[in-house]
């Protein structure tokens, strides 16, 4: 029974885990760009909301409300100015200037808020459960998070299938130099995509700060989860990316069922495996490149 | 290729000289300084002798980093595997196996590549920033599986006895010794594999990934071959960390901090080109030495610097050096040289 309650929990994890890795996912599928800098901006998003949480009345989920804007804004402005000068044929100078990025906020808010764990806390949310017959109680703010995930994403595919946004995006993917000849500007859509996928990984880092701890260093574990999770789903595919999470969630939960305080290495490990007997991901994209 | 660019016209007095002016004196340059850093125990401090062995390891994983991303264009960030891999092997060989401890440098060496072909078919499923994060994942995995093991100390890490038989003095000195020994190797290496047909290759291979998989080159057997070349290198480096710093952690030795240090570096100097890291390491070095103490602020300088220049100065500081013309320090390229003396580029 506890390997059940150990899936399920698995499967919850994974929510979190999908709204970490839709942001990565939907900026390498528009930019080719994997901002290795993505978990370190979850965690800049996490403190702003403890910033929030501590001089105001508001409390984390409320305080989502004034960060996924501000990071929103980041996310085109260092788009815009920043990441718009690295893209080209070689994926060199954007991964140099995302981990100096990421070493840049880590180590920011190293000197300005400590290394100290912190959370954040939503009062009796926090340990609200629904229990189910067999002892298995499932998190009523879990719960949510994956919810929220579902939702996300569905809106998202809606966006990227139905909307002119979404065509314009599909189109800048497959060929930037097109969509500019037909009078769109690739610099706006990616810019818009960013601020999407920065909106994304501010609630991510908010709600992975209710549900855990984090601290300034945390932001390399949420880029790795992310990355696993987009790499056993299948690159390019959102529902993929949602499925990959899951099997990461259940991965590592169930792994720390049967070997405590392994749960990281166990999940690496399911990642690792996947990479050499399903290199493609669960969806069998064969586009690596 | 390297015959038929090096043979004489029977005609004319054209030929084919791989030196250059700048790359004659700059080697000769190189070969005396390596015999003043031979000499410079006797000459100064063993404190700014033991600071000079990290300036060893700094360029060793520079140049290696380099060959990797710059010629080979994969950007590692996880190289520290190999650096931990090398520095637990040297503990294993030299104090559980009794291994000579000179001995066991080499062949952690070989461990590292050796370990590096059968990671390098899972990493090699990934590209570009994929293979990256890729490369940190299986580093992360190297850590965790590294901390299992009690024999080398789980995770609180395991001390070196095999320097013991030293006195202190004389323990730095030959440390010094040894990472000079294993700088000159591995840089000189670098040299002559650019230099060589190989060296060729890679260079299509930086300039054009599609187009020197068409002139012929093997594109995927070069890249495994620099990754393979690059593990080794860090793997040396793992080893000068555990012979100098006598102890050797799981937390110290994996640590992405180590990638941040390689790319900084190589940024700096000039990505791609076997002047530029060198240059890289010994500025890096020389910020480290001058302002580690401010921890977070200097990494916090790093990064905004690194940044500044992957932007504003991608070729980094040996490209604004070389801006006007080409001057090399090793002699790696091949030059026409005509009979009315003017030069060509080939």
């Amino acid at each position: 029974m506890s390997i059940v309650n150990a899936v399920i929990q698995g499967i919850l994890l994974g929510g979190l885990y999908a709204l970490f890795a839709a942001g990565l996912s939907l900026m390498f599928g528009v930019m080719r760009l994997v901002n290795l800098a993505h978990g370190a901006f979850a965690v800049l998003a996490a403190y702003g909301a403890l910033l929030i949480v501590r001089t105001g009345a508001l409390n984390p989920i409320a305080a989502l409300l004034i960060i996924v804007p501000a990071m929103a804004v980041l996310g085109f402005v260092v788009q815009r100015f920043i990441l718009q000068r690295t893209l080209g044929t070689s994926p060199l100078p954007a991964l140099l200037v995302t981990f100096g990025l990421s070493i840049i906020i880590e180590n920011t808010l190293l000197l300005t808020v400590t290394a100290d764990q912190q959370r954040l806390n939503l009062g009796s949310f926090d340990t609200a459960a629904i229990a189910l017959p067999g002892g298995i109680r499932i998190g009523a703010f879990p719960l949510a998070v994956f919810v929220f995930a579902l939702v996300v994403l569905a809106l998202l595919s809606l966006v990227l299938s139905r909307t002119q946004y979404g065509r314009l995006v599909r189109a800048v993917s497959d060929d930037p130099g097109t969509v500019q000849l037909n009078g769109a500007d690739p610099k706006l859509i990616y810019g818009f995509a960013a601020a999407i996928a920065f909106g994304l990984v501010a609630v991510a880092g908010v709600a992975s700060g209710v549900q855990t701890s984090f601290s300034p260093s945390s932001g390399s574990l949420f880029l790795i989860f992310a990355f696993e999770a987009v790499i056993i789903g299948g690159l390019g595919s959102l529902w993929g990316t949602m499925l990959g999470a899951v099997v990461l969630g259940i991965a590592q939960t169930v792994g720390a069922a049967i070997a405590p305080a392994q749960q990281i290495l166990i999940g690496h490990l399911v990642f690792l495996v996947f990479l050499a007997f399903l290199p493609g991901g669960i969806t069998r994209q064969k586009a690596l490149r | 290729m390297t015959d038929l660019l090096s043979r004489r016209s029977a005609s004319s007095t054209q030929r084919v000289s791989r030196w250059t002016p700048s790359s004659a004196v700059g080697t000769s340059a190189g070969a005396v300084l390596i015999v003043a850093l031979a000499a410079l125990p006797y000459l100064i401090n063993l404190a700014t002798i033991y600071a000079m062995i990290d300036l060893f390891v700094l360029l060793i994983l520079a140049s290696t980093w380099n060959l990797l991303a710059g010629f080979g264009g994969m950007v590692s960030v996880g190289q520290q595997a190999y650096i931990g891999l090398g520095a637990y092997s040297l503990v294993t060989l030299a104090d559980l196996l009794g291994v000579n401890v000179f001995l066991a440098i080499p062949i952690a060496a070989i461990v590292s590549a050796l370990v590096a072909i059968p990671v390098s078919y899972l990493a090699f499923r990934l590209v570009g920033g994929y293979f990256a994060v890729g490369t940190w994942v299986i580093a992360e995995v190297f850590r965790l599986v590294t901390i299992q093991i009690p024999q080398v100390g789980g995770g609180a890490g395991v001390s070196i006895s095999a320097m013991s038989g030293f006195p202190r003095d004389l323990r730095i000195a030959v440390g010094y010794w040894v990472a000079l020994v294993c700088v000159v190797v591995v840089v000189g290496s670098c040299v002559l594999l650019v230099r060589s047909r190989f060296g060729l290759a890679l260079t299509a291979l930086r300039d054009d990934p599609t187009a020197a998989a068409t002139s012929g080159v093997n594109v995927d057997a070069s890249k495994r071959l620099v990754y393979l070349i690059s593990a080794a290198g860090a793997g040396v480096a793992g080893t000068l960390i555990a012979i100098s710093t006598l102890r050797v952690q799981p937390s110290g030795v994996y640590d992405v901090q180590w990638s941040a240090f390689m790319i900084f570096m190589v940024v700096i100097g000039g990505v791609g080109t076997l002047e530029g890291p060198i240059i890289g390491a010994v500025i890096f070095w020389l910020l480290k030495q001058a302002l580690a103490e401010y921890g977070s602020a200097y990494l916090i300088g790093l990064g905004i610097l690194g940044v500044l220049f992957v932007l504003f100065a991608r070729r980094g500081i040996w490209g604004l050096v070389s801006r006007r013309g080409r001057v090399d320090l090793f002699p790696v390229g091949y030059r026409l040289r005509l009979p009315d003396q003017t030069r060509r580029k080939q």
